[in-house]
C-alpha cells in the first residue's frame, strides 16, 4: 500500500486506523440490527414462496401498459397477489391454489386473452407447488442450511483450533445471514429456494472475509508478543482493509449488473447478495475481529 | 528459460487450447438458429429449462388407489409408461426418474405446447369396454353395476367388470370419415384380445357396448354383429388433435395407478431466451467493471488479473461441457458471483507483494513471498464457500443444483488461473532481466 511505504515492518508499523476503539458503538448497531430483524422474523408474517408453502406463481407479459386494477378485476375470482414490473410490462401473479385446480393456466390464459386481447397476454412462467412439496422442500432447505451451516464451523473449528475465533466467526456469520434475511422480510420479498440459496452463499463470503482478517492477526501476534494487543488486532485490519474493502467491491461490482439488468426472476436474489456481502464486510472487520479482541486481551 | 518455467508455460497453453476444443462445438451450435426438437451431434453446453423453455413437473403415483396384488413395482411401470408416451410426443432430451418413493420427475425440454404435454402425461388412460344394462333402474343400481357419464352428456348404467381392456389392444390410430367424418380411432387388438372381442360381441347382438376412457363414456355403439377380426373404432366427436394425443396414450398404454401432478414448472421459450440475454449481458457488464478496476488499482499488474479471470470464465465453461452439466440462470449468477470473487486470490496477492515491496524487498524476491504467503490464506477463504456450494449441490431442485455447480467450478479454475497462472506469466516476464520497479 501506498501509504506503508516508508513503513519498516506491516507488524510493526503504525497502527492504522482505530477499529478496536469503535466496537462498543459497533456492538451496540449490530445488536440492535439483529434484534430487529429476530423480531421481524419471529414476530411479522413472512411472505414465504411457493416453493413451501405451495401455490401458484404465473408471470404474464403484455405488449403495452395496462392498469392493474383491471388485472385485479380479470382475475378476481382467483384472487392473486399481483407484483407489477412496469418497465417490462411484467406482472406475476401469486396464487394459493395449487394442485386441486389443474386446469388454473389454461383457466388465467383464457380470461387473460378474453379480457386483455389487445395488450396480447402471454404467460411466460406457470410453477405450481403442491403443499407436499413444499413441505418437502423446506426439510430440504433446512438439511442444507444446518448442514452448510455446521460443516463451516467445522472447518473454522478445526482450521483456529476451536475456541474464541471459530465462535465469533461463527456469531458474525449469523449476524450477516439473520440481518439480511431481517431486510428481505422487512421488505417483504418473497422467499423462495432461491433466497435460501442466497443465504446459504452469504454465509460461506462471511466466513471468507473473516478469515483473511484472522490469518493476519495471528501472523501478527506471533510475530509481535510484547506489543499492544488492541495495536495488533487494528494494524491487522488494516493491513487486510484494501483486500476486504477490494474483494467487496469487486464482488458488488459483478452483482450491481445482475440486480439491474438480470431479470425478474434473479433480481431478489440478486438484491439478497448485494446486501449480504455489504453486511458480511462490515462484521468482518468490526464485529468478528473485535470478539476475539475482548476475549484474548485478558490472558 | 529453466525447464521447470517451460513445461508450466506448455502446460498452460495445453489446458487453453483443450477449453477452447471443448467450447467450439457449443460456439458453432449456440451461433446457428435451431429447432428446439433438434439435438447435436457433439458434446455442447446445456441449457436448462429455465433459459431455453419447458416443462419440469413432478407426479406422484397415488399408489393407494391400486389393490394390494398389483401395488408391486407400480411406480417403476408408470414411469415406463410415461417415457413411452414422452418418445411418442417427440420431445429431445427428456428426463424422467424416480424420485422418492413415489414420486417421478419429468423434464421436457423446449415443448411448445406444455399444455398438451402435460394433459399427455397425466392421463391414466384406462380404456375399458363395458357392457351397457339399458333396463336397470337410476334409483336402484343393481349389483356388480355402475353409473358412468357420457362425454357428451347424460349417463348410463354399466356392468362394473370390464369385458375388455387397453392392455389387449396392439395399436390405435387416428382416422378420419366414419359416420361423422370427424378424425375417429381404430383400435387393434392382440390376437387373444380379437379372439375375446369375438366372443364378447358375438354373445351380445343388439346390446350397447360402452367404450369407457378413464371413467368416461366416450360411446356406447349398439354391437351389430360378431367382430372376429379385432377392429374396433371409437367415435366421440373428437378434433384431430384430440384424436391424436388419445392414439398416443392408447399406444403408449395404461398407466398402473393415476398419476397427480404435485409440481409444475413451465417456462415459455421467450422467457427463456429474454432470461438468457439479461443474464448474459449481467455477466458481460460484470465482467467489464472488474476488468476496468483492476488496472486502475493495481496499475499494469492488473491487466494480469483480468488475463486470469478471462481464463478462468473460458475453463469454467469448458468444464461445464466436459461434466456435462446444465446452464440454468442461478448458473449464470453462479459465474458471475466468480467474477466477483476470483479476482480475490489475484487482490490477495497483489496486496501482498505491495507489502513485499514497501518493506523494501526487491521486486523479484516480494512477487516469490508475496505468492508463498497468500497462498494458504486463498485456500482458507476459498474452502469455506466450496463447503456452502456442496451442501447447496446436495439440495438437489435442479436450478440450485446450476448455481452451485458454476460457483464450485470457478473457485476451483480460479485457483489455477489466479495462483499458477499468473505466477508462471510472471515469472516468464521478469526472466534474465533486472527489475528494479514493478508497476503494482
Amino acid at each position: 500500500m501506498k501509504e506503508n511505504k516508508k513503513n519498516t515492518s506491516p507488524a510493526t508499523d503504525n497502527n492504522g486506523i482505530k477499529f478496536i476503539q469503535f466496537r462498543k458503538k459497533a456492538f451496540l448497531l449490530s445488536l440492535i440490527f439483529f434484534a430487529l430483524s429476530i423480531f421481524i422474523i419471529a414476530f411479522t408474517k413472512i411472505n414465504w414462496g411457493i416453493d413451501f408453502t405451495g401455490g401458484t406463481v404465473a408471470q404474464i407479459k403484455f405488449d403495452k401498459q395496462i392498469n392493474i386494477e383491471d388485472l385485479r378485476e380479470s382475475m378476481k375470482s382467483y384472487n392473486p397477489t399481483i407484483q407489477e414490473f412496469p418497465k417490462s410490462f411484467s406482472y406475476i401473479l401469486k396464487f394459493s391454489q395449487s394442485e386441486e385446480t389443474q386446469n388454473l393456466s389454461e383457466e388465467v390464459n383464457k380470461k387473460l386473452t378474453a379480457d386483455f386481447h389487445t395488450s396480447s397476454p402471454e404467460i411466460m412462467r406457470f410453477e405450481m407447488v403442491g403443499p407436499v412439496v413444499g413441505k418437502f422442500l423446506i426439510k430440504a432447505a433446512l438439511y442444507a442450511f444446518c448442514g452448510a451451516i455446521f460443516g463451516i464451523i467445522l472447518y473454522v473449528g478445526l482450521r483456529f483450533r476451536g475456541g474464541i475465533w471459530g465462535l465469533a466467526a461463527v456469531a458474525a456469520l449469523i449476524h450477516d445471514v439473520a440481518i439480511t434475511f431481517g431486510i428481505l422480510c422487512f421488505m417483504k420479498i418473497s422467499i423462495d429456494l432461491i433466497i435460501i440459496t442466497a443465504l446459504l452463499f452469504i454465509a460461506g463470503y462471511s466466513v471468507n472475509d473473516t478469515i483473511v482478517i484472522y490469518d493476519r492477526i495471528r501472523e501478527n501476534l506471533r510475530r509481535a508478543e510484547r506489543k499492544n494487543i488492541s495495536d495488533i488486532f487494528n494494524s491487522s485490519i488494516t493491513q487486510t482493509l484494501s483486500r476486504t474493502l477490494i474483494t467487496s467491491l469487486t464482488t458488488e461490482l459483478a452483482i450491481i449488473p445482475l440486480f439491474i439488468f438480470g431479470g425478474e426472476t434473479i433480481h431478489s436474489f440478486s438484491l439478497a447478495l448485494l446486501l449480504g456481502v455489504l453486511i458480511g464486510t462490515y462484521s468482518s472487520i468490526f464485529i468478528a475481529s473485535p470478539l476475539v479482541y475482548i476475549v484474548i486481551r485478558k490472558h | 528459460m529453466p525447464k521447470s518455467l517451460q513445461y508450466k508455460i506448455i502446460l498452460i497453453l495445453c489446458i487453453v487450447g483443450a477449453a477452447v476444443y471443448c467450447l467450439y462445438p457449443s460456439f458453432i451450435w449456440y451461433s446457428q438458429k435451431h429447432d428446439p426438437s433438434e439435438t447435436s451431434a457433439q458434446k455442447i453446453l446445456k441449457l436448462g429449462l429455465d433459459l431455453q423453455g419447458g416443462v419440469r413437473l413432478l407426479l406422484e403415483v397415488e399408489t393407494e388407489k391400486v389393490p394390494a396384488d398389483e401395488k408391486k413395482d407400480v411406480v417403476e411401470r408408470a414411469l415406463e409408461i410415461i417415457r413411452n408416451r414422452v418418445d411418442q410426443f417427440g420431445v429431445s432430451e427428456p428426463l424422467i426418474v424416480k424420485q422418492g418413493d413415489k414420486w417421478i420427475v419429468v423434464q421436457l425440454p423446449g415443448v411448445k405446447d406444455p399444455q398438451k404435454a402435460i394433459e399427455i402425461i397425466g392421463k391414466t388412460a384406462m380404456l375399458e369396454f363395458k357392457l351397457v344394462n339399458e333396463k336397470a333402474d337410476f334409483e336402484k343400481i343393481p349389483d356388480g353395476f355402475e353409473a358412468l357419464d357420457k362425454k357428451d352428456g347424460g349417463r348410463l348404467i354399466v356392468k362394473s367388470t370390464a369385458e375388455l381392456s387397453g392392455a389387449s389392444l396392439s395399436n390405435a390410430r387416428v382416422e378420419i370419415g366414419g359416420s361423422y367424418n370427424l378424425p375417429y380411432i381404430s383400435l387393434e387388438f392382440t390376437k387373444e384380445g380379437a379372439s375375446k372381442f369375438a366372443a364378447v360381441t358375438g354373445e351380445n347382438i343388439n346390446k350397447q357396448l360402452a367404450i369407457v376412457l378413464d371413467g368416461i363414456i366416450q360411446s356406447a355403439p349398439v354391437i351389430k354383429s360378431r367382430i372376429p377380426d379385432g377392429k374396433a373404432i371409437i367415435e366421440g366427436m373428437f378434433s384431430m388433435d384430440e384424436a391424436k394425443y388419445l392414439a398416443i396414450v392408447l399406444r403408449a398404454g395404461a398407466l398402473p395407478a393415476p398419476v397427480k401432478i404435485i409440481e409444475n414448472r413451465t417456462v415459455g421459450p421467450s422467457l427463456g431466451s429474454d432470461s438468457i440475454k439479461k443474464g448474459a449481458l449481467a455477466a458481460i457488464i460484470g465482467f467489464f467493471a472488474v476488468c476496468l478496476f483492476m488496472p486502475a488499482y493495481y496499475k499494469k499488474t492488473g491487466f494480469l488479473a483480468d488475463m486470469a479471470l478471462a481464463l478462468n470464465l473460458l475453463l469454467l465453461c469448458a468444464a461445464m461441457v466436459l461434466i456435462g452439466a446444465t446452464m440454468t440462470m442461478p448458473g449464470i449468477a453462479g459465474i458471475v458471483l466468480t467474477i466477483g470473487m476470483a479476482v480475490d486470490a489475484n487482490v490477495l496477492i497483489f496486496a501482498r507483494i505491495r507489502e513485499e515491496i514497501a518493506i523494501g524487498k526487491t521486486p523479484l524476491v516480494a512477487i516469490d513471498t508475496g505468492y508463498e504467503k497468500a497462498l494458504v490464506t486463498i485456500l482458507d477463504s476459498n474452502i469455506t464457500t466450496l463447503i456452502a456450494a456442496a451442501f447447496l449441490f446436495q439440495f438437489g431442485s435442479g436450478p440450485i443444483k446450476g448455481f452451485a455447480i458454476t460457483l464450485s467450478i470457478g473457485i476451483i479454475s480460479s485457483m489455477f488461473t489466479a495462483i499458477f497462472v499468473t505466477h508462471a506469466v510472471w515469472d516468464a516476464a521478469v526472466f534474465g532481466k533486472t527489475i528494479k520497479k514493478i508497476s503494482i
